[in-house]
């Protein structure tokens, strides 16, 4: 199958005052048709990075993201917004992200206003009715609201309509569910992964719940300090993490009945400052399997199983 | 002298009103709940289900533009904290209550160094010099594991990782030697692997202290293995209390159960559908004749929306608010796993719209 968008060796460096920030580190990936590829990692591992590069916004420093096969850093600037609607985004916060002056049917018809490309079949009104419908809110209730007249549940739901409204290719939900409720959490994570499903989306889901991850995406990819540290089928990797990472993020989420484990797993506590890693495993400096090795040279991805690749010189085997 | 049991604090009855431009609201429909020294209660709710609003009228800071009107008791160690004025509510609080807040960039000031904000509890009261302060501030902040303690004392704010500042907060809260500690949501902004560490940092010195702890989170699961009890709100109500391996393992009002259910997990069985709880919770400016919860509940029926739910005691401590508790014998929460079918997704999830 061929990925619908396919990301390759994409890097991202940030010039600070302090120096190169290097928020991505040669990174690749690829969405396919009616998949989510979740991306995990703590704050400052390079998962928003990773979503924006791909959106070329701005474009990566080095590296390639194509497009059903268009290399997008080869086209000019009208061509790209030609195919942004293409791609389309689901932010955290749904009532920041939302214009609180606005009503719910002119927030959902703005990619349809904005690119005019294309009239919708049976108008603009109409075509808003049905995408409101696709997100559970009948359009005859809430069309006429505005965002403060929203729960964070729908108001996420609109922001999702407006997505919709783009006929994207590619869905990226960046923490699009942390701020919710549970209840609203539950309803959005169906949604996302009934639309992925009928409407052939490919997903990126972009998460630091492994939960939600698990519930939302059919792979994962969990990142460290901006590199990929882990990849492979949700399921498998939950089931059997091979990187101590992985190992340690599923250690630490807290769930009913699941007794706590011993502990964290963990030799540090927090992460290494991104403007000043540590040299070779960036993940050393708090993996309780760290050996002189790690210091000295950073892991090479392996292909450990036919759809599994691992960054790390000690991976874990079995369960 | 004092009787053996006085709780750290006691909650009774407590009716909170907020008045707001669009009118009051009720908040708080008599909560009532006690902790011991050394204890953790976790209380559990969904936004707006009030468990903010009770830490807050707890220690007694609402906004200054709000005017709240509280009846019932809010008991610390058998002293009144409601019913007395503002002045002498602060003396006698002291270093009694303190609080860990949510959001650790917000609630440390940005311009102030953390020396001076980790001993600020202590210097309010009495004159501290610069080394002393100093000294105690690199005191408490080796105490909740910051490393390399009298560098991170004399740096701002925004030197420091989101973890790194949570510690400062809870080391800011313990320098007065507090009964009793408030902490709401306090590791919500911070990553799994670092909420961890600050969650068994407090767990520690709550054993260490006897420190009394009420932890509020929306998060059920983070409470397990941690809090000894549970209280799980819903529209400023206690619906269900109890030891929380009791709640969490055999819950007995429709809520908890439904709430339990729709958390996704890492472990058990794959859910490609997660069981949601439909509708949304009651507008808190309309009166409710009974139980706040009926018209979302999948056992409600018409008794439920008239007369307000008897308090169920099913023991051990473990009681809700229910005219329909759920037996023991259903409630398996691995009972409703829903086969999806491509399209269900989409259209089977159901409207949120409150009650008129």
């Amino acid at each position: 199958m061929t990925p619908v968008l396919e990301a390759t060796g994409i890097s991202v460096v940030h010039r600070t005052r302090s120096g190169p920030l290097h928020a991505v580190t040669d990174v690749s990936l690829s969405l396919e048709a009616r998949r989510t590829l979740a991306l995990v990692g703590e704050s400052g591992s390079g998962k928003s990075s990773i979503a924006k590069a791909v959106l070329h916004l701005p474009p990566p420093t080095s590296g390639t993201v194509r497009l059903d096969g268009t290399d997008l850093a080869a086209l000019s600037a009208r061509e790209l917004r030609g195919l942004r609607p293409r791609m389309q985004m689901v932010f955290q916060d749904p009532l920041s992200s939302l214009n609180p002056r606005r009503r719910v049917r002119d927030i959902v018809a703005e990619p349809l206003d904005a690119h005019p490309g294309t009239p919708p079949k049976g108008g603009r009104d109409a075509r808003v009715d049905e995408l409101l419908d696709a997100v559970g809110l009948p359009g005859d209730l809430f069309a006429d609201r505005r965002p403060t007249q929203l729960s964070g549940g729908q108001a996420q739901r609109v922001a999702i309509a407006r997505a919709l409204a783009a006929e994207p290719r590619v869905l990226i939900a960046d923490e699009a569910v942390s701020a919710l409720d549970v209840s609203a959490q539950a309803t959005v994570l169906n949604l996302l992964r009934g639309l992925t499903e009928t409407l052939g989306l490919a997903g990126l889901f972009i998460s630091h719940d492994l939960g939600v991850v698990r519930a939302v995406s059919d792979d994962v990819a969990v990142l460290y300090l901006g590199r990929l540290c882990e990849e492979g089928p949700t399921e498998d990797v939950l089931a059997a993490p091979t990187h101590p990472y992985t190992a340690a993020l599923l250690a630490a989420v807290p769930e009913p009945g699941r007794a706590l484990a011993a502990d964290t797993r963990l030799v540090a506590a927090d992460p290494p400052s991104p403007l000043a890693p540590p040299s070779g495993c960036g993940f050393r400096t708090r993996c309780p399997l760290a050996t002189a090795r790690c210091a000295a040279e950073q892991p090479a991805t392996v292909r450990i199983a036919p759809d599994r690749r691992v960054a790390c010189h000690h991976p874990l085997t079995g369960a | 002298m004092t009787p053996p049991h006085i709780p750290v604090l006691d909650v009774r009855s407590l009716h909170t009103h907020i008045h707001t431009a669009g009118g009051p609201l009720h908040v708080l429909h008599g909560v009532s709940l006690t902790i011991d020294a050394g204890e953790c209660l976790g209380v559990v709710g969904e936004s707006g289900s009030g468990k903010s609003v009770l830490a807050r009228t707890v220690l007694g800071v609402h906004g200054r533009t709000v005017r709240v009107e509280n009846t019932g008791r809010v008991l610390l160690h058998g002293d009144d904290l409601l019913d007395i004025d503002p002045r002498q509510r602060r003396r006698r609080l002291g270093g009694g209550i303190t609080m860990v807040h949510q959001d650790p960039m917000t609630s440390l000031n940005p311009v102030v160094r953390v020396v001076d904000q980790v001993t600020e509890s202590l210097t309010n009261r009495t004159r501290m010099g610069r080394r002393e302060r100093l000294r105690v501030a690199t005191e408490l902040l080796a105490a909740v594991d910051v490393p390399d303690p009298e560098r991170r004392a004399r740096a701002y704010p925004h030197e420091l990782s989101g973890g790194l500042r949570q510690r400062v907060g809870i080391a800011a809260a313990l320098a007065g030697d507090p009964a009793l500690l408030l902490a709401d949501e306090p590791t919500t902004a911070l990553d799994v692997t670092v909420q961890r560490t600050v969650l068994d940092l407090m767990d520690r010195h709550r054993a260490a202290r006897g420190l009394a702890t009420l932890l509020i989170t929306h998060d059920i699961g983070l409470l397990y293995g941690r809090a000894e009890r549970i209280a799980v709100m819903y529209a400023g109500r206690i619906v269900e209390t109890g030891p929380t391996e009791a709640v969490t393992g055999r819950p007995v009002h429709p809520y908890t159960v439904a709430l339990l259910r729709s958390v996704p997990r890492v472990t058990g069985e794959l859910r490609r559908v997660l069981p949601t709880i439909p509708g949304s919770p009651p507008d808190l400016a309309l009166p409710i004749a009974g139980c706040p919860f009926a018209p979302r509940c999948e056992r409600a029926s018409a008794v439920c929306g008239t007369a307000p739910p008897p308090r169920v005691d099913v023991g051990e401590g473990h009681s809700a608010h229910c005219h329909h508790p759920v037996g023991r014998e259903t409630t398996s929460t691995t009972a409703s796993v829903v086969v999806p079918k491509p399209a269900s997704a989409a259209t089977g999830t159901v409207v949120e719209e409150a009650a008129p």
